[in-house]
């Protein structure tokens, strides 16, 4: 780490984000950190079973009040991370250089991406619904409408690569329609999701919107796969062995799972549409008669 | 109930009986076996199964059993279509085969709508005005997508078809599920194979003989024959791209099982345990029709019934009083009378499950009325039946019955409503019925289901997206949401 002359610089303890707080794991256990060089970083919270369904818990309670906002408001309220996070674009420049291995133009790549991505989903917030829904000409006197609405409460497995841009990437699509999630984080510098968990504190979001695991993926695999009051899983970059392992424990509450392969580059405009909005949203259609 | 003495009922039909109106049926016609439909042409088979008519326990014609060799066969005729003649084909001349299919299916009508009353049950006035009008409007409509996706996905440059889709349908609504199935397929570009129904296979068999008089080129549709084994194998097969299954949640969640870990896609269209909301506000006659409707069409084998009725507490007594009238003037019996209302229960072993889950019903305490009327002799058949003072908690208020059976509750608030609507991990289809449109549509929102009639119950359209949440499934069938599965985009 960068210090100056003799200061000592102040280590931060990172903990978990869960319902708009900052709680160490229950478990006391903890993953330390290191830079590219070997250097220590941080101990980040090593989560576990407890959590997960904690943060289920969490994400529940959360959802109705989020899914009931106006799509406008939820649009503001993205457009507030990306204004809170603008703010601190030198912190994610210097913590991907120093801490993950970033050079600078890389670094400052994927954090400027970052932000006008947040802008970019903020605005799809009140129109993938014109979009994706319809008015449906019907043979019959009936008006016929069809509206996409959340899933609920999504998991996901965030990518192993790009720790701001793939979280952003990934989890903003899912939130935007309403649905409310547990990010699970687990690759080289986790700590960097849970700073941007301060972005996400102080933008208006609602506490239990967005839940941020820090661990081992492979652990949780299998508990959110079989959890019942866990609606949907997005699992990114997953190996064959974590899609039969989902795709099995999902069954048994008819899970959406849905699997994306990730990128390399996540910078690339390819890595954002508005159909990755679609696996987490359920279409319901409303009939009803018209006459005198 | 209070003591007011009621005022003598007169039932229409009372004062006479009613003379048959039977729906002719010596003019259609069909082999006495079929075997599968692969590449085109009819394969022989070397294990059998015979298909009967639940109306009078007769056999109608054998059908094949699709063993893993037959199975193989018909997804590499598809693959080769799909490779080959389809693939390559321009979507103009896609969509000229599908609209050539509906208009033929509209040409035959009258033949397919008395096959499926005779293979399935259900009476002669559903599966001609409702099953078979609404096949060839899905064939119409969904024809005029093939040559117009890239207006269904806005954004997506050259959107793919999938591939091979392999489908699996029910035996309730045969010929229609089948058509919910196939067109959206074909539309996209993709080819299939698909297995119908074990109790229903004959008009998927006839719909064969159709594609072989419209030219559709060999091995663009082929029908695998057989039980759950037969589907088995379909939905595992490693060279079928898209599963598309129809049926109950069980069997549901083994093949969401089954592709698990590989690149198959899944949509599925599961169970329900439909409410029909009543709030005191509503226009209770029309409610009463609504209500009858919901449960009572196709002997209750839907899965969108809406199975149980949320009264609000204060109109309870009438609405149940009403209903019961009401349900009095329901004719069951033949199918094949253009009179009947009821029809036969699809199979022995429904029939089995259905007073099964009665018997838990009576055993559980709850009142149980059935309409009183003279049933056929052979055939199977169930009496119309509805349960008063059911509770959340009851198996009959919680399973689905897939019966002429209805659980009657009471709610006296919207959220009470809501919550017990939603009490269930079902969630396909709910009813509301209420003059007053915001509490209406308020209450719609908070449904946790993928289909509300408000006001009507039991609406089909090709145009209107149907399909679960929950446990219910997920995907949808019909319209331009209809298309999703079965094209690649991202």
């Amino acid at each position: 780490m960068a210090s100056t002359s003799d200061r000592l610089s102040v280590y931060k303890t990172y903990k978990l984000y869960m319902d708009g707080g900052f709680p160490r794991t229950e478990s006391g256990r903890h993953l330390k950190i290191q830079d590219d060089q070997g250097q220590f970083v941080a101990n980040i919270c090593h989560a576990s079973r407890k959590d997960l369904r904690d943060a289920v818990v969490a994400a529940r309670e959360a959802l109705d009040g989020w899914s009931g906002r106006t799509a406008f408001n939820r649009g503001q309220i993205l457009h507030r991370m990306a204004e809170m996070l603008e703010g601190r674009r030198a912190d994610f420049i210097d913590m991907l250089t120093e801490q993950a291995g970033y050079d600078e133009n890389d670094a400052v790549a994927e954090v400027n991406c970052a932000v006008d991505r947040l802008i970019w989903y903020a605005g799809w917030t009140d129109k993938f619904e014109q979009v994706f829904g319809s008015t449906n000409p019907v043979a019959s006197k009936h008006f016929n409408f069809t509206l996409p609405e959340p899933t609920g409460v999504v998991t996901i497995f965030t990518p192993r690569n790009a720790p701001l841009l793939g979280f952003v990437s990934t989890v903003l699509p899912v939130i935007l329609s309403g649905n409310t999630t547990i990010a699970v984080v687990d690759n080289p510098a986790p700590q960097v999701a849970m700073e941007f968990a301060e972005v996400l504190n102080n933008s208006d979001l609602p506490g239990g919107v967005i839940n941020i695991l820090t661990g081992v993926r492979e652990e949780l695999l299998v508990h959110a796969g079989g959890h019942k009051d866990i609606d949907g899983i997005l699992s990114v970059g997953p190996d064959s062995e974590e899609r039969e392992t989902l795709g099995l424990e999902g069954a048994d509450s008819v899970k959406r799972v849905e699997f994306l392969e990730g990128h390399d580059d996540w910078t690339s405009d390819e890595a954002q549409s508005p159909y990755r909005i679609l696996p987490f949203v359920e279409f319901k259609t409303n009939w009803h008669p018209v006459g005198r | 109930m209070n003591d007011i003495p009621k005022p003598r009922e007169q039932l229409f039909g009372d004062l006479w009986e009613y003379s048959t109106a039977p729906q002719g049926s010596e003019f259609v016609q069909y082999r006495d076996e079929y075997g599968h439909f692969i590449d085109g042409e009819f394969v022989d088979s070397e294990e059998w199964f015979d298909s009967t008519n639940p109306a009078t326990e007769e056999t109608l014609a054998r059908f094949g059993v699709a063993g893993e060799e037959t199975v193989d066969e018909a997804v590499s005729a598809a693959r080769r279509a799909f490779e080959g003649p389809w693939g390559s084909m321009a979507a103009s001349e896609r969509a000229k085969y599908i609209f050539r299919i509906g208009r033929m299916i509209k040409e035959k009508a009258r033949e397919f709508a008395v096959l499926e009353t005779m293979d399935g049950g259900k009476p002669i006035r559903e599966s001609r005005d409702v099953d078979i009008p609404l096949v060839a409007a899905h064939f119409f409509h969904y024809a005029g997508w093939a040559d117009k996706l890239e207006y269904a996905f806005p954004g997506v440059d050259d959107p793919e078809p999938v591939g091979v889709c392999g489908q699996v349908i029910p035996w309730n609504f045969p010929l229609l599920m089948l058509a919910w199935k196939v067109a959206p397929a074909l539309a996209c570009g993709n080819t299939v194979v698909l297995k119908p129904a074990e109790t229903t296979p004959l008009t998927a068999m006839k719909f064969a003989e159709l594609l072989q008089e419209a030219g559709l080129p060999d091995g663009v549709v082929n029908f695998v024959n057989g039980a759950g084994d037969t589907g088995s194998t379909l939905v595992g097969h490693p060279d079928v791209d898209k599963v598309a299954f129809t049926g109950s949640t069980e069997v549901g969640k083994i093949i969401q099982k089954t592709v698990a870990g590989t690149d198959t896609k899944l949509t599925l269209e599961l169970g329900g345990k439909g409410s029909n909301i009543v709030f005191e506000d509503a226009a209770i006659d029309q409610a009463i029709e609504g209500i009858v409707d919901g449960i009572f069409f196709n002997q209750g084998h839907v899965c969108c019934a809406g199975s149980r009725l949320l009264v609000e507490e204060s109109i309870h007594d009438e609405v149940v009083s009403k209903l019961r009238h009401r349900m009095s003037t329901l004719r069951v019996g033949d199918p094949l009378d253009k009179n009947t209302d009821v029809g036969a229960i699809n199979s022995e072993q429904q029939l089995d499950k259905i007073t099964r889950l009665v018997g838990v019903g009576q055993d559980e305490g709850c009142d149980i009325h059935q309409i009183d009327c003279d049933l056929p002799e052979t055939g199977y058949y169930f009496r119309p039946t509805i349960f008063t003072g059911v509770t959340p908690s009851h198996r009959i208020a919680q399973e689905e019955i897939f019966g002429p059976v209805l659980s009657v509750m009471t709610f006296r608030t919207p959220s009470e409503a809501v919550e017990k609507a939603n009490n269930t991990p079902y969630g396909l289809a709910c009813g509301i019925w209420s003059d007053k449109g915001s509490k209406l549509f308020d209450v719609a929102g908070r449904l946790d289901c993928g289909v509300v009639w408000g006001n009507t119950y039991n609406q089909f359209d090709p145009a209107s997206p149907f399909g679960g949440y929950k446990e219910s499934g997920f995907g949808r069938e019909g319209g331009r949401q209809g298309l999703l599965d079965y094209m690649k985009h991202s």
